[in-house]
C-alpha cells in the first residue's frame, strides 16, 4: 500500500476479482456464491462481470440466508466442489457462525479425519465509512479463535491478487477478511509477484527501533505512522501479520528480537483481540528481548458510532500509533 | 395448524393481487375500518403524512450529495403508503420495529423531522444521540424500537416485545416492518412459527418491493406468493396493494383489530416498489427503466391526491398550503440540525453499559 497512487495499475478490488476469475477458469470445481455476487456484481463490486463470463451456475446469487448458503458451501466442499462463499460483511457472518464453527471447523476432527472441508469464505470487515454499529466491526478474532480454520487478512494488492489460489488449494476451511477501506487502494501490481505462502507474516518496512505489528485495514495507518516516526528519528519496522490463524510466531520473534519494542495495532476492540494474542505471544517468546512494555492501539470498547467525530475517536488513528511508539521508545 | 384457528388461510381476493395491478383488484380487506367512516380530514392527513416523508427524503438526497449526511442511506420514496397506512392503524401503546429503510416508519410513528434530521447529521440532538444515523433511529417514548440493519434481525425482537406485552397484560400490538428479502432469512420463519405457536399480538408487515438489493423476488424465492407461505404458519395473511394508502390502512385496521381481539399474529404483504436505488451507494443496474416507470405511474401520493380531488376533498390551494407547511417544517429541521451541537468526543464511551464500568479502553 506504500505504492498507492490512484488511477494507475490496479485496485485491491480488481486484484481480488482477477484472482476469482483465475480460480474459476483454472478449476471447474470452483464456484462463487453469495448475496448479490452475480447480477449486482457484489455489494462492493468485487465480482462485477463474473456472472457474464462464467454463467449463473458458477456465479450464484443466493437468497438472504447466510446460515443456509454457508452451510451449503460446506456441504458442497464435502462432496467434491471448491466453493468460494462471499458474505457481505463480518457483522452479517454471525448468522452463519454456527455453520462455520460447528460444521466447517469441526467435521474433520469429529469424523476422525474422514471429512475435510475445502471451503473458502470471503467477507468484508472494518469501519471508517460512518456505517454505524451493525456494519463496522472487526470480528477477525472471533474466527481466529477457532481451531480447524485458517484466517487470512490480505492488506496489499499483491496479497489480494494471490491469496485465493493457495486458499483454494488448502484442504481445510479458509476465511479471508477484506477490509472495506482497502477496495479502492490502487497501485502497480508487480508482474513478478507470484503466489504467496499462507504461513508467513511479511515485513512491509524494515526498521531497527520498534516493531509496529498490524494487519488488514490498519496497515496503511501503521506505514503512515512509520513515516512520521522516521521524521522524529525513530526507525520503525512494520510487520503485516497477513495470516491471523495460525500466527507466524517466528517472524514476530525475529522482529521483536531486532527492535526490542513493539506496538500492536488492531482495529478490533482491545479485549480478547488479535492484538491481545500477539501481545501474549511476545510475552511468551520474546520477554527477555523487550526493552519496554508492549503497547496496543485498538478500537475503543464501544459499538462503532455513526457520528464522524465519534467514529474517528473510536478507531486507531495514525497519531495514536505514533504516540504509542513514542511511549515505548522514550 | 390447529382447528381452533379458523382464519389461517390467505384471503383469496387480496392475495390474488399482482404487483402493478390497479387498485380495484388489489384493495384488501373488504369492509370499512372498525370505526366506520373515517372522520373528516382523515384522508388529507394521510396525504400530508406521505408528503412529509417524500419531501423529507428528497431533502436528504440533497444533503447527502453535499456530504452533510453520511453512511448508508436507504430511501423509502415510493413506499410511503405502507408506513402511513399501517401506522395510522396503530395506537400509542403499540410498539414498532423497523429496518434500515426506516425514515418513513419513524416519521409516520410521530418522530419529528427535527429529531430524525439531527440524527442523520450525527448530532447530539438526534433521536439516537448521533450514534445511530439513518439506519438506527430510535424513540423509546413512542415505543419505536427502531432501525435494525441486520436484515430480519428485528423480527425475533418484535416477537419478544409482543410476548412481554401479553405477559404483562398490556393491550399493545407490536408491528414489525421487514422486506421481501428478509422473508428468506431463517429469523423470519423462526419468528413466524413462534408467534403463531404462542398466539402473540404481532403484526408482521412485509414490504414486498420486489427486490432485495439487486436480487429480484423470483430469483430469491422459489414460491413468490409470500402471503400464502406466511399463512402456512397458521396466521391470517393478506396481500394488499401497497401503493394505495387507504387499502393499506383498511387492511392494517382489520389485522390490528383481530390481534387485539386475541386472534394472534397477522401477516400483511404490501406490494410496493422503491422508486430509487437500494441505497445512495447503489448504481441500480439491475432494474428495467420501463418497470420503474410503470410503478411510478402508481405513485401512492399522486393516487390519493387524484382521489381526493375527484371526491372534492382537496383543492390546489390547500395542497399548496400543505406543501408550504412541510417545506417550512423540513427547513426548520435542517437548520436546527446544522446548528445542533455534536456529541463531545469525551462522551464516546457513554451508553456502552448502563452503569459506567470504569474500564479504560484507550491507550
Ligand atoms: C443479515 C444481512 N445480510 C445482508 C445484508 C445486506 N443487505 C442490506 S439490505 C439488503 C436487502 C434486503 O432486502 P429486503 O428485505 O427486501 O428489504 P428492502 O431493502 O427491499 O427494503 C441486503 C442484502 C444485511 N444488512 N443483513
Ligand atoms: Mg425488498
Amino acid at each position: 500500500m506504500s505504492t498507492a497512487t490512484r488511477g494507475t495499475g490496479t485496485t485491491y478490488r480488481e486484484a481480488m476479482r482477477e484472482a476469482l476469475r483465475e480460480a474459476l477458469r483454472s478449476d471447474e470445481r470452483v464456484f462463487l456464491m453469495g448475496e448479490d455476487v452475480g447480477r449486482y456484481g457484489g455489494c462492493f463490486g468485487v465480482s462485477l462481470g463474473l456472472l457474464e463470463e462464467f454463467g449463473p451456475d458458477r456465479v450464484r446469487d443466493t437468497p438472504l440466508s447466510e446460515s443456509a448458503f454457508v452451510g451449503a458451501g460446506i456441504g458442497a466442499a464435502l462432496a467434491g466442489m471448491r466453493p468460494v462463499v462471499e458474505i457481505m460483511t463480518v457483522n452479517f457472518s454471525l448468522l452463519a457462525l454456527d455453520q462455520i464453527l460447528n460444521n466447517a471447523a469441526t467435521l474433520l476432527h469429529m469424523s476422525g479425519g474422514q471429512l475435510p472441508v475445502p471451503l473458502v469464505i470471503r467477507m468484508t470487515t472494518g469501519a471508517g465509512r460512518q456505517l454505524a454499529a451493525q456494519h463496522s466491526h472487526s470480528l477477525e478474532s472471533f474466527y481466529a479463535h477457532i481451531p480447524g480454520i485458517r484466517v487470512l487478512a490480505p492488506a496489499t494488492l499483491e496479497d489480494a491478487r494471490h491469496v485465493l489460489a493457495p486458499a483454494l488449494a488448502d484442504p481445510d476451511p479458509v476465511v479471508i477478511f477484506e477490509h472495506g477501506s482497502l477496495y479502492n487502494a490502487a497501485g502497480e501490481l508487480g508482474p513478478a509477484a507470484g503466489p504467496v505462502g499462507l504461513d508467513r507474516a511479511a515485513i512491509r518496512r524494515p526498521g531497527t527501533d520498534i516493531s509496529l505489528i498490524t494487519y488488514g485495514g490498519s496497515l496503511p495507518k501503521a506505514l503512515a505512522a512509520a513515516d512520521e516516526l522516521a521524521a522524529d528519528g525513530i526507525d520503525a519496522e512494520v510487520v503485516d501479520l497477513r495470516t491471523l490463524r495460525p500466527l507466524d510466531g517466528t517472524t514476530l520473534a525475529v522482529s521483536v528480537g531486532r527492535t526490542h519494542r513493539a506496538v500492536v495495532v488492531d482495529e478490533a476492540w482491545r479485549t480478547g483481540s488479535i492484538a491481545a494474542e500477539v501481545s501474549a505471544r511476545i510475552a511468551e517468546e520474546s520477554f527477555y528481548e523487550l526493552d519496554a512494555p508492549v503497547e496496543r492501539v485498538c478500537s475503543a470498547e464501544v459499538p462503532i458510532p455513526y457520528a464522524r467525530q465519534l467514529e474517528e475517536a473510536a478507531l486507531p488513528q495514525t497519531a495514536d500509533i505514533v504516540a504509542a511508539a513514542h511511549r515505548a521508545v522514550d | 395448524m390447529s382447528a381452533s384457528r379458523p382464519t389461517t388461510r390467505p384471503r383469496k381476493e387480496p392475495s390474488a393481487a399482482k404487483p402493478g395491478r390497479k387498485a380495484a383488484t388489489t384493495r384488501a380487506g373488504a369492509g370499512p375500518p372498525p370505526a366506520g367512516r373515517p372522520e373528516a380530514g382523515h384522508r388529507t392527513d394521510l396525504l400530508e403524512a406521505m408528503l412529509r416523508i417524500r419531501r423529507f427524503e428528497e431533502r436528504c438526497v440533497e444533503l447527502y450529495s453535499a456530504a452533510r449526511i453520511r453512511g448508508f442511506v436507504h430511501l423509502y420514496i415510493g413506499e410511503e403508503a405502507v408506513a402511513v397506512g399501517v401506522s395510522s392503524a396503530l395506537e400509542p401503546e403499540d410498539a414498532v420495529v423497523s429496518t434500515y429503510r426506516e425514515h418513513g416508519h419513524a416519521l409516520a410513528r410521530g418522530l419529528t423531522p427535527e429529531a430524525v434530521m439531527a440524527e442523520m447529521h450525527g448530532k447530539a440532538t438526534g433521536c439516537s444521540g448521533g450514534r445511530g444515523g439513518s439506519m438506527h433511529l430510535f424513540d423509546a417514548s413512542r415505543r419505536f424500537y427502531g432501525g435494525s440493519a441486520i436484515v430480519a434481525g428485528g423480527l425475533p425482537l418484535a416477537a419478544g416485545l409482543a410476548l412481554a406485552d401479553r405477559m404483562r397484560g398490556l393491550p399493545g400490538v407490536t408491528c414489525c416492518f421487514f422486506g421481501d428479502g428478509a422473508f428468506a432469512e431463517g429469523e423470519f420463519h423462526e419468528t413466524a412459527n413462534l408467534a403463531a405457536l404462542w398466539n402473540l399480538p404481532l403484526l408482521l408487515v412485509c414490504e414486498n418491493n420486489l427486490y432485495a438489493m439487486g436480487t429480484a423476488l423470483a430469483r430469491e424465492h422459489a414460491q413468490t406468493d409470500l402471503a400464502m407461505r406466511a399463512a402456512s404458519y397458521g396466521m391470517p395473511a393478506w396481500a394488499v396493494d401497497g401503493m394505495d394508502v387507504e387499502a393499506v390502512e383498511q387492511a392494517a385496521r382489520r389485522a390490528v383489530g383481530g390481534i387485539r381481539a386475541g386472534a394472534g399474529p397477522h401477516f400483511l404483504e404490501l406490494r410496493t416498489y422503491r422508486f430509487r436505488a437500494h441505497s445512495m451507494y447503489d448504481p441500480d443496474r439491475y432494474r428495467d427503466k420501463a418497470e420503474i416507470a410503470q410503478w411510478k405511474s402508481q405513485d401512492p401520493i399522486a393516487r390519493l391526491t387524484e382521489r381526493l380531488r375527484g371526491d372534492g376533498e382537496l383543492d390546489d390551494e390547500e395542497l399548496a398550503r400543505t406543501e408550504q407547511r412541510l417545506a417550512d417544517e423540513i427547513d426548520h429541521a435542517v437548520t436546527a440540525a446544522e446548528r445542533a451541537p455534536e456529541e463531545p468526543v469525551e462522551d464516546l464511551l457513554r451508553h456502552v453499559t448502563s452503569a459506567p464500568s470504569g474500564e479504560v479502553s484507550r491507550p
